[in-house]
């Protein structure tokens, strides 16, 4: 088996089971960060939020485009972090201080 | 990709107004163009929106403009050759009181009018669309089941990619940071990068046109309003396979391919913004509306949650034009639509620019609609 067949079987992100050929693919295309990685292949956007792909990745774009890893961009920790049922933030807070009360449009 | 010091056409903001319009000027045989963008494509506000695509809108330019790029749409992956997320699960609209039902009905009928297919349909009709729906309290519903939902990403990569085929240049991190006015036309712009020569300077910079306007002395009103969104786990489908939405209930939500669930609302007092910030507010009001809608969700877990900016003008209608300063054009101020209008305001805006008949007369969305008081009211947008 070529290296090439054998990156389309190596699952990096299991959340979203995207494959090193698939990351390999949009780095030769032009990405060059985690963040445009996640925009084409959402590596890194599922459950786990990267915690068992980034620094894959990061690795990955470090050796191809040549840069070292230290100077690859990482992806933006999102809030809440860790999932959490909407049930359970439905429960939290009190008072409509967002949207000012439904029924507004602009 | 190399720097050069002209081009025929120069494209500020690489979303996907910017990219669209390129790829089309590329495609009627305007090819020296170049798109500058100052982070990196998708970065400003269509990779961070709601991804909807519709046609029921409240005024005839909108429903002109959303029933042809719906055309566009279907066709898009066809013609550029990438996937790009295609879903229709329709859009499933929600009264809450008789004259807002009254009010999606006259917007049905302007929409009938121009061919687009919406209806009104029945509680058990809309639960048949939205298995999850829990909407006892609504007084009505419209339906067009050719809405729904592309990939912002995937369908910006397919324009760009297009457009590179064709000869576009597209340079990231590289910001604008002014506009070379010479005997009142725009003659190029300086950037990060250093001068560029154009005979046409097109200004898609979404949120920001107003201060890329001003770079040119043009006096543009529209400013950034931050909008807060956030997304589920993926689960099994069915949950919520329209986007569900309602202009005083304050919310839309759709349940992607994928199977996670994005939901979205607008926040009080419309604030001005710049900034992509969250608020720990906004997913704790965000998933009480949500749970009340579909109660299925209240075991579903948020994984992300982000900001993005709507483009907003005085009337929620976008700009598209030349400006009082000659071949400096705009392409802007969507007010948080950009991403569905796009694909048919870079063709047109194209068709003008490369001396063909347009397929929609845009004239009516000059800038200067503002100053003679000639607003294009649109009722249909949260």
């Amino acid at each position: 088996m070529s290296c090439a067949e054998n990156d389309k079987k190596i699952v990096v992100c299991r959340c979203e089971e995207i494959t090193l050929d698939e990351i390999r693919l949009w780095i030769d295309r032009g990405c060059e960060t985690v963040g445009e990685l996640r925009r084409v292949l959402r590596v890194g956007m599922g459950p786990c939020q990267g915690r068992g792909c980034q620094d894959i990745i990061m690795r990955e774009l470090s050796r191809r485009i040549g840069v070292p890893i230290d100077q690859i961009e990482a992806g933006t920790v999102r809030a809440p972090v860790k999932p959490i049922k909407t049930g359970l933030l439905a429960s939290e807070g009190g008072v409509e201080a967002w949207s000012g009360k439904t029924g507004q449009t602009s | 990709m190399e720097w050069k010091n002209r081009s025929d056409v120069l494209i500020i903001g690489g979303g996907i107004v910017g990219i669209a319009t390129a790829y089309y000027l590329a495609k009627f045989g305007r090819k020296d163009v170049t798109v500058i963008e100052k982070s990196t494509v998708c970065n400003g506000s269509t990779g961070r929106c709601g991804a909807g695509i519709r046609a029921q809108w409240g005024t005839e330019m909108n429903c002109r403009l959303g029933i042809a790029a719906l055309d566009i749409f279907e066709s898009l992956e066809e013609e550029l050759g990438m996937d790009i997320g295609l879903n229709q699960g329709g859009y499933l609209l929600v009264a809450y009181s008789d004259k807002e039902f009254e009010n999606l009905k006259k917007g049905m009928a302007l929409q009938n009018s121009l061919g687009i297919k919406s209806r009104a349909v029945s509680l058990s009709e809309a639960r048949e669309i939205c298995p999850a729906l829990d909407a006892s309290d609504a007084a009505g519903f419209t339906y067009h089941a050719r809405d729904g939902h592309a990939d912002p990403f995937l369908t910006t990569f397919a324009f760009l990619e297009a457009a590179k085929k064709l000869g576009v240049t597209y340079h990231k991190n590289t910001e604008c940071t002014g506009v070379t006015v010479k005997g009142g036309r725009a003659v190029g712009a300086d950037t990060s990068r250093g001068h560029m020569d154009a005979d046409i300077v097109i200004n898609c910079s979404g949120a920001y046109s107003q201060i890329v306007a001003g770079f040119a002395g043009v006096d543009l009103p529209n400013w950034g309003e931050r909008h807060e969104i956030m997304i589920t786990e993926p689960v099994d489908g069915g949950v919520c396979p329209p986007m569900l939405m309602s202009f005083s209930g304050n919310y839309y939500i759709q349940q992607r391919p994928h199977g996670s669930i994005i939901c979205g609302m607008s926040p009080a007092g419309h604030p001005q913004d710049f900034t992509n910030r969250t608020t720990w507010q906004f997913v704790t009001e965000m998933s009480r509306v949500l749970n009340k809608l579909l109660p299925v969700t209240k075991e579903i877990r948020v994984v992300r949650h982000w900001a993005g900016l709507y483009d907003m003008t005085p009337d929620g209608s976008p700009i598209i034009g030349e400006t009082d300063v000659k071949n400096f054009y705009h392409s802007t101020g969507y007010s948080g639509h950009g991403f569905m209008l796009a694909p048919i305001a870079g063709k047109v805006l194209a068709q003008q620019l490369t001396g063909n008949v347009p397929d929609i007369d845009l004239s009516m969305l000059d800038y200067r609609r503002f100053a003679r008081g000639e607003l294009i009211l649109e009722p249909n947008i949260t």
